[in-house]
């Protein structure tokens, strides 16, 4: 099985090798709640614990995993109300006004993308989530606030329903592998 | 559709403030947590199951890069509102859609597409803009200003639903 190596964001590659592999397919879907979870990962992928940990590690490291944590489920939380919030932003402007938003409470996700005029002229993406539509309301008159004169137009598109939702597939040249949950919003 | 806070004690909601980022990564993760709040690894290790069946918690493990599921792409388009649902029955049928969400908007269907990289991404797309019979709003991620904070959830607010 040859490595898979894919570039990174930050202009190096990052390299996974078949263990680790074996290590993302086995713990994808959340890990074993035993006292010894490395271990118990470890007999199914013919490794030690140790080896087990000590990849782990290192593929935090490298930015292969970003974070091992209780993955809360939002929803499940109370947060049901989910607004999409579009905004059209000068293009000198957006990757500072992109940082500050992010930082705002209540935007799970911010990112710059293409406009497509004259149908969609939005640059700009942040993810709000509350309680009520009233709570994704007063987040995004925070957002307008903070992105003052630079904003020529925004929308919020909330979303009515789910109509799929499914973890990423880990991309390999093997088809064989199962679904992996990432942080991805496309 | 969502949980009651009165089913949560002070132990659980320690769990997932204190925990919902970063878990300790050492020998014996749920030995950790367990001492620094005061309860037994079995307890710790007990209550993260229920909140795992419960779906509060979607998963205890890792969250990996992105980047990991190849090239991918948010992808938006406008059906008729009475015909959504049979629509997104053919994007969901692609390989690699993973999300849809019916928005309200003149673009009513957005989903994410990956593939292992970006010229079959771009294949199946264009496949898709002919089974639709309709143009694909096409909104590849130019650059993130995700810094992943985490959620302060309102346990207290929750007490009155």
């Amino acid at each position: 099985m040859s490595d898979f190596i894919w570039p990174s964001e930050e202009g190096g590659s990052k390299r996974l090798d078949a263990q680790d592999r074996a290590i993302v397919l086995a713990t994808q879907a959340g890990l074993p709640l035993v006292s010894d979870p490395w271990g118990a990962v470890g007999e199914q992928v013919n490794m030690s614990g140790e080896e087990v940990l000590a990849r782990m590690q290192a593929m935090l490291e490298r930015g292969v995993i970003r974070r091992i944590a209780a993955v809360p489920n939002h929803y499940r939380l109370g947060y049901v109300a989910n607004g999409m919030t579009v905004w059209d932003v000068a293009d000198v402007d957006v990757e500072r006004l992109g940082r500050e938003i992010a930082a705002i409470e209540g935007v799970s996700h911010c990112y710059q993308r293409p406009r497509h005029r004259p149908h969609w002229p939005y640059n700009l993406f942040a993810m709000l989530h509350g309680r009520t539509r009233e709570d994704v309301e007063r987040q995004a008159q925070v957002l307008r606030a903070c992105l003052g004169e630079a904003c020529h137009g925004h929308r919020i598109l909330y979303s009515s329903r789910i109509l799929k939702k499914t973890g990423l597939r880990l991309a390999t040249a093997n088809p064989q592998t199962a679904s992996t949950e990432t942080d991805a919003q496309g | 559709m969502h949980c009651q806070s009165q089913d949560f004690d002070t132990l659980d909601r320690r769990l997932i403030d204190c925990y919902q980022r970063d878990l300790p990564v050492c020998s014996r993760p749920f030995h950790a947590m367990a001492e620094r709040l005061g309860a037994s690894e079995e307890q710790v290790i007990e209550r993260l199951q229920r909140l795992e069946t419960l779906g509060v918690l979607s998963r205890v493990g890792p969250v990996f890069d992105h980047a990991l599921a190849g090239a991918s792409l948010l992808a938006a388009v406008a059906v008729p509102e009475e015909q959504r649902d049979a629509f997104a029955e053919l994007i969901n049928q692609v390989p690699g859609v993973n999300h849809n969400y019916a928005r309200e908007h003149h673009y009513n269907l957005w989903f994410v597409m990956t593939a292992a990289e970006e010229r079959s991404l771009d294949e199946r797309l264009t496949q898709l803009e002919t089974t639709l019979g309709r143009t694909i709003l096409r909104l590849p991620m130019l650059e993130s200003f995700h810094i992943d904070l985490a959620f302060a959830i309102p346990w207290a607010e929750l007490e009155g639903i």
